[in-house]
C-alpha cells in the first residue's frame, strides 16, 4: 500500500501523510455514522424512531446538523480548573485510541506498521486512555469529575488482566502477536470442512476465552453496562462533566474511536479479520477491508444492543466479576487452551 | 538532518522538560503527569532503537501501570478532593551535597568513557527471541522474578485486608479499591482533614 501510494504521489513524505491518515478517515466516517447507529438502536430498542427528521431519509444528517452546532459552541474552561491539564486531555485521549490503529490490519493490503510487537503494542498504548480521562476528571477541579476519574483508574487496571490474560491463549495458539500473521493463520477451512478457520472455532475453550475478552471489553471502553466513568444519572457525566462544545466532541469522538477499535481487536482475534466467510469467494485486498469493517459494526451494534438491554453495574459489582470470576476463569481457561493444543 | 534526528532531539528535549517540570513543580499532580511525558519520551527512545518490546513493556508497566497507581494513590490520600496537594522543599544541604556528588560522578563517567556507537539494526524479530532467551538460558531469573511479584502480590492483598477489618466491620463493600464511592472513606475527610491541612502549611 505505502509503495503504491509512493509511486503516485509526488513526494515521499506526503505518501507517508496519506498512509497514516487513512484511519483517520475511516474513524470520521465511521463515528458520524455510529452515532447516528446508536440513535436509531436505541429508538428501535425502545419502540420509538429515534430521529427522523433532518436530511429527509431517517434523519441520515442529523449527526451532521450536531456536529456542526458543537463547532459553533463556546470553549468553555471553568476559572479554577487547571488550564493547561484541562484543554490537553482530549487531545492525548484520542492520540491514544488512533495511535492503536497502526497495529490493526485493515485489509490483506494495509497495515500501518507490522511492528512485532502488534497487540501488545495495542494494549499498552490504550493505557494512555485511562491516564487521560484521570487528567480531565482531576483538572476539572469538579467532584463529579473526579469521581468518574477515579473509577476510571480502578476498572481500567483491573479488567487489564482479563483482556490480557485471553490475548494471550490467542497468542498461544497462533505464536505470534502480529496481528496481521495471526489474521493470515485464520484463512482457510477449519477440520470440520464447513466453518470458516476463525479462532473462536478452534476449541470450545476459546468460545470462553471469546466470551471473558468480550466483557473485559466493554469495560475497558467504558460502555454499559460497565460505563461507571461517566454514569450521567449519578455522577452527572463522570469526567466529562466540565467539558463543552469540540473539547467535550473529541471525547464523544475517542469514545466511539475506542469502540472501532476493540470491535476491530475482537474480530482480528476471534473472527478471522479480513478474511471472507466464505473461503476464497469475495476474497481480496478490497472485499478484505469490506469483511473487516462489516464485522466490526457487527461487534459495534452487539455492544449498542448491550448498552440498551442491561443496567448499569454497581462498583463493587464490577469489581467482584472482574477479580471473582472473570481473573480465575481467564488462567484457568489459558492453561486448559494450552492443553488442548498440547494434545490436538 | 534526517527524520531520525528531528524525532531524536523532539524527544529528548520533551523529556528532559518534563523531567525538569516533575521534580520542580510544587504540585504532586503535576509531577505525576509531567512524569507521564517523561516515561512517554523515553518509551520513543526505545522504538527508535528498534526495541520494540522494551518499549511497549516501558509503556505498558510505567505509563499504564505504576503512573495510574502513583496517581490513584495521590487522589485517594488528598486530604479533601480540592486541597491541591503540595510539597515542600526539605532537607536543603544535605540534598545539594548528594546531588552535586551523583552529578559530578555521572558527567566523570560521561566524559571519561570511550562510547562506540553501534549500528542500528532493523527488521529483526525481537519478540521470539527474547522468550526463547526467557525460557532457556535465564530461566532461574526469569522464574524468580515471578516468585518475586507474586510474594508482593500476597503481602499487598493481607496488607489490605489486615486494615480492611478492624475500621468498618460488616461493610458490604468488598474490595478497597471501591472506597472512594463508600459514603465512610468520602464523607469523613473534608472537615477533619482541612484543619490539619492548614496547620501543616503555616
Amino acid at each position: 500500500m505505502l509503495e503504491f501510494l509512493e509511486s503516485v504521489m509526488p513526494a515521499g513524505p506526503m505518501a507517508v501523510f496519506v498512509f497514516s491518515i487513512i484511519p483517520l478517515m475511516i474513524i470520521l466516517l465511521y463515528a458520524l455514522f455510529a452515532i447516528w447507529m446508536e440513535r436509531k438502536v436505541a429508538g428501535h430498542i425502545q419502540d420509538r424512531l429515534g430521529p427522523m427528521r433532518v436530511g429527509g431519509w431517517h434523519g441520515w444528517a442529523q449527526t451532521i446538523a450536531d456536529l456542526l452546532k458543537m463547532i459553533q459552541k463556546e470553549d468553555i474552561v471553568p476559572a479554577k480548573a487547571d488550564r493547561f491539564f484541562f484543554k490537553m486531555a482530549p487531545f492525548i485521549a484520542f492520540g491514544a485510541s488512533y495511535g492503536a490503529f497502526v497495529a490493526i490490519p485493515l485489509s490483506s493490503g494495509y497495515i500501518g506498521s507490522m511492528i512485532d510487537v502488534g497487540v501488545f503494542y495495542i494494549v499498552a498504548i490504550t493505557s494512555l486512555l485511562s491516564i487521560s480521562i484521570i487528567m480531565a476528571g482531576w483538572a476539572s477541579n469538579n467532584k463529579w469529575s473526579l469521581l468518574g476519574a477515579m473509577r476510571t483508574a480502578a476498572q481500567t487496571v483491573s479488567y487489564e488482566v482479563p483482556t490480557i490474560a485471553t490475548i494471550l491463549s490467542v497468542v498461544l495458539v497462533t505464536g505470534t502477536l502480529n496481528l496481521m500473521e495471526v489474521t493470515e493463520l485464520q484463512s482457510g477451512n477449519s477440520f470440520l470442512g464447513f466453518l470458516p478457520n476463525w479462532m473462536i472455532f478452534h476449541s470450545p475453550f476459546m468460545v470462553i476465552a471469546f466470551v471473558i475478552f468480550f466483557v473485559a471489553v466493554l469495560a475497558e471502553s467504558h460502555r454499559v453496562p460497565f460505563d461507571l466513568p461517566e454514569s450521567e444519572s449519578e455522577l452527572v457525566g463522570g469526567y466529562q462533566t466540565e467539558y463543552s462544545g469540540m473539547r467535550w466532541g473529541l471525547f464523544m469522538l475517542t469514545e466511539y474511536a475506542d469502540m472501532l477499535l476493540l470491535s476491530l481487536v475482537t474480530v482480528t482475534l476471534f473472527f478471522g479479520g479480513w478474511n471472507s466467510p466464505f473461503g476464497p469467494f469475495l476474497d481480496g485486498p478490497f472485499w478484505g477491508a469490506f469483511w473487516m469493517l462489516l464485522k466490526g459494526m457487527i461487534v459495534v451494534f452487539v455492544m449498542m444492543w448491550l448498552r440498551w438491554t442491561l443496567p448499569r453495574l454497581r462498583v463493587d459489582q464490577l469489581m467482584n466479576l472482574c477479580w471473582k470470576y472473570l481473573i480465575p476463569l481467564s488462567f484457568v481457561n489459558l492453561v486448559l487452551i494450552a492443553l488442548w493444543e498440547m494434545i490436538f | 538532518m534526517d527524520l531520525f534526528a528531528v524525532v531524536f532531539y523532539l524527544f529528548a528535549i520533551l523529556i528532559i522538560g518534563s523531567a525538569t517540570l516533575m521534580v520542580f513543580s510544587k504540585n504532586i499532580v503535576h509531577s505525576a503527569f509531567a512524569l507521564m511525558f517523561t516515561l512517554g519520551g523515553l518509551a520513543v527512545f526505545y522504538a527508535l532503537l528498534y526495541a520494540g518490546f522494551v518499549a511497549v513493556t516501558q509503556l505498558l508497566v510505567y505509563v499504564g501501570g505504576i503512573l495510574v497507581l502513583i496517581l490513584f494513590g495521590v487522589m485517594l490520600t488528598t486530604q479533601g478532593y480540592f486541597e491541591k496537594v503540595k510539597t515542600r522543599t526539605v532537607n536543603l544541604v544535605p540534598a545539594t551535597i548528594f546531588t552535586a556528588i551523583v552529578g559530578v560522578l555521572l558527567i566523570s563517567v560521561f566524559v571519561s568513557t570511550d562510547w562506540t556507537l553501534a549500528p542500528l539494526r532493523d527488521g529483526e524479530s525481537t519478540m521470539t527471541a527474547l522468550g526463547e532467551l526467557l525460557m532457556t538460558d535465564f530461566m532461574l531469573p526469569f522464574q524468580v522474578a515471578g516468585v518475586l511479584l507474586l510474594l508482593a502480590m500476597i503481602g499487598a492483598v493481607l496488607m489490605a485486608s489486615r486494615t480492611r477489618t478492624p475500621k468498618s466491620p460488616g461493610s458490604s463493600y468488598g474490595s478497597p479499591v471501591s472506597s472512594p464511592d463508600s459514603p465512610d472513606s468520602s464523607s469523613q475527610s473534608p472537615d477533619s482533614s482541612s484543619a490539619g491541612e492548614e496547620s501543616h502549611k503555616t
